[in-house]
């Protein structure tokens, strides 16, 4: 899709608007700006997360996407047709709730087939599609019980099954997997991604959480202070951060700016340094080479690495990696992330040498301009 | 051993004394009414005579007058329980979802001050408005119309005025309760307004009805002074048993059979529908 010529791009273009496009939408709460000005296209199929903190306006744009809340300015658009003014039951879009909303009073198929209810689709057909729809979420033969007698995963699945039952051309997810267990979250991020690929219906997942938001998505939009911060692949929000924010809330990462990035990374200008890209050596163990760093020899612990001298500050052990800050000898501080099979060199106070690949810390675009 | 032993005991010390009057006070009474039903009365000293019989029993269901009073009272219970609900759910809902906090706190004092003023006052302050020049009338008069007068009508009237309080509460309270994303969840799966009424909010309070209606039917069952005050020459059972408590005590324990039977029905109607686990 990337060297497509721009005439078959326009062709496409023509044929099928975007699921969602949103242009210069705003929306002020009694004086409270909860989102700024935001412009985003989510495209036929895609699997769009929405990512931010507490705040940031991630959930208000899924509420004037689904329709309950109406935008101060700006315009709301679904596969091309203006809906900005319109409510939430003349719209195509479904949510996933956080907490789920089923209806407690309705059995599970009849939660399943409730858009399908209001639309006054015949009972037999009606029985039919839910129960199609229960199989996709593998919940066949639930359908008799009430929502009280399901697990939290189950609920969660059947909250999946309503909201697909009718096929929108946009599936709006608030947070859907925050109530659950790791384990069992991660089992459902799984599915949520095998759904979406079967069903080929356009997700757009609210979420805080990132690594939630990078396993899943096919783009993120990444909000602060109801602006968007950044738009790109997982890959692009996480390697090439476009401000000091993304680059800290996606993934931890070592923000080095000023004097520090003077003093590690050896340029002026903002840097993001991951901790994962960071290796220690026990300065003993470097030997002569860490002694010849100290005298300007920066090449030394290999080519085209950049070496800084200092001494453990403290270890963490995380699981699959122990993350170790290192007090800078110039001053300063950075995190390295150890896998298992990178030991630590040392305890806290050990003396070690911090080494990464130059092209590692990446220059964050100036942020001052903002 | 022991300390289970003494944990029993100091529950059945702490239950003990409820139970006791749960059992000798409240159902005792009970009993010894429905027992004196089964006795008779000297008709010229009107003294009771335990005289075992069952002659009382077969009155109330023989004798026209008995029956007619009885449904007119069970109609009478079931129309303010419907007017009741009628004006309920949508109060009890602008009270829960649609005013604003304060005034929602002012309703809510609004709904609950008329049950600290006596009975009596407000029956009595109906009695001067459905009254031949009262507010009623004078209201009615421009438009044609007449007001009800004193009667069956106006006993409904009233009653649904009285008992209306203990069926706002309870749909109030449901209705609080209801997530505002159900309702939103209903709208977002193509919902009117309408339809989510039909399909998630009646559905949801429909219990708190039912608990309410319990209050509103017995509530209605039972009474005898309303229906003195503006129910003209209409009876009800209240007013039967009443006159005959003086005379004939057996027979008006018999009377006041009906409206127990009637009410043990209608909790065990209620109950199958689930509804006592929200009151």
């Amino acid at each position: 899709m990337a060297q497509a010529d721009p005439a078959a791009v326009a062709g496409t273009l023509t044929m099928g608007a975007p699921a969602l496009r949103l242009t210069a939408v705003c929306k002020e709460f009694g004086g409270t700006t909860a989102v700024d000005g935001v412009d985003l296209e989510v495209r036929d199929g895609e699997f769009f997360s929405l990512l931010g903190p507490s705040g940031s306006g991630k959930t208000t744009l899924l509420r004037l996407v689904a329709g309950f809340e109406h935008p101060t300015a700006g315009r709301v658009e679904l596969a091309g047709h203006d809906v900005t003014g319109r409510p939430p039951h003349r719209r195509d879009v479904h949510t996933v709730f956080q907490d789920y909303a089923l209806f407690p009073q309705m059995t599970v198929e009849q939660n399943v087939a409730y858009a399908l209810t209001v639309r006054g689709v015949r009972k037999a057909e009606r029985l039919a599609r839910a129960h199609e729809a229960l199989e996709t979420v593998r919940l066949a033969g639930y359908g008799g019980r009430r929502p009280a007698q399901l697990s939290g995963g189950q609920r969660q699945r059947v909250a999946l099954a309503r909201a697909l039952v009718d096929r929108p051309a946009l599936l709006l997810l608030d947070e859907p997997l925050g109530a659950l267990d790791l384990k069992l979250r991660q089992e459902m991020q799984t599915e949520l991604k095998q759904l979406q690929r079967l069903t080929g219906i356009s997700f757009l997942l609210v979420t805080h959480d990132q690594e939630e938001a990078l396993t899943l998505s096919d783009r993120i939009a990444v909000l602060q202070g109801g602006r968007i911060e950044q738009i790109g692949t997982p890959a692009e929000v996480y390697e090439r951060p476009a401000t000091a924010f993304v680059a800290g809330f996606v993934g931890d990462t070592n923000l080095l700016t000023g004097q520090d990035a003077v003093r590690v990374v050896g340029r002026p200008g903002t840097y993001s340094l991951r901790p994962e890209r960071v290796r220690l050596v026990a300065a003993d163990a470097a030997g002569a080479a860490g002694a010849a760093y100290t005298q300007a020899a920066p090449d030394l612990p290999g080519p085209g690495e950049r070496a800084v001298r200092g001494r453990i500050a403290d270890i963490v052990y995380a699981g699959p990696h122990a993350r170790v800050r290192v007090d800078l000898d110039g001053g300063g501080r950075i995190t390295a992330a150890l896998r298992g099979d990178d030991p630590v060199p040392g305890g806290p106070g050990t003396p070690v040498l911090a080494l990464w690949r130059d092209e590692s810390a990446y220059p964050v675009p100036d942020l001052t301009q903002d | 051993m022991t300390t289970r032993h003494g944990e029993r005991l100091r529950l059945a010390g702490l239950l003990a004394p409820p139970l006791i009057w749960l059992a000798a006070a409240y159902l005792g009474s009970l009993a010894v009414l429905f027992l004196s039903a089964f006795w008779t009365t000297d008709s010229f000293t009107t003294d009771v005579v335990r005289i075992w019989t069952t002659d009382n029993f077969q009155q109330v269901l023989t004798v026209p007058v008995y029956r007619t009073i009885a449904l007119r009272t069970l109609s009478i219970a079931v129309a303010v329980t419907v007017v009741d609900a009628l004006l309920a759910l949508p109060m009890a809902y602008f009270m829960a979802r649609v005013a604003p906090a304060r005034l929602r706190g002012a309703l809510v004092v609004a709904v609950l001050t008329p049950l600290w003023a006596s009975y009596l006052v407000k029956a009595y302050a109906w009695r001067v408005m459905l009254g031949e020049h009262g507010l009623i009338n004078a209201l009615a008069a421009p438009l044609g119309l007449h007001g009800p007068g004193y009667g069956t009508t106006a006993v409904v009237l009233v009653l649904a005025y009285l008992w209306l309080p203990y069926m706002i509460l309870p749909v109030y309270a449901a209705l609080e309760r209801l997530p505002e994303q159900h309702l939103e969840a209903s709208a977002d799966l193509g919902a009117g307004a309408w339809q989510t009424l039909r399909y998630v909010v009646l559905p949801a309070v429909r219990p708190a009805v039912l608990a309410g209606s319990v209050f509103t039917f017995s509530l209605s069952l039972g009474d005898y002074v309303a229906v003195q005050i503006v129910g003209g020459k209409t009876q009800m059972l209240g007013n039967v048993i009443a006159s005959q408590v003086t005379l004939d005590l057996p027979m008006a324990a018999a009377l006041s059979a009906v409206p127990v039977v009637l009410i043990v029905c209608y909790l065990t109607a209620v109950r199958r529908a689930g509804a006592l686990d929200s009151l």
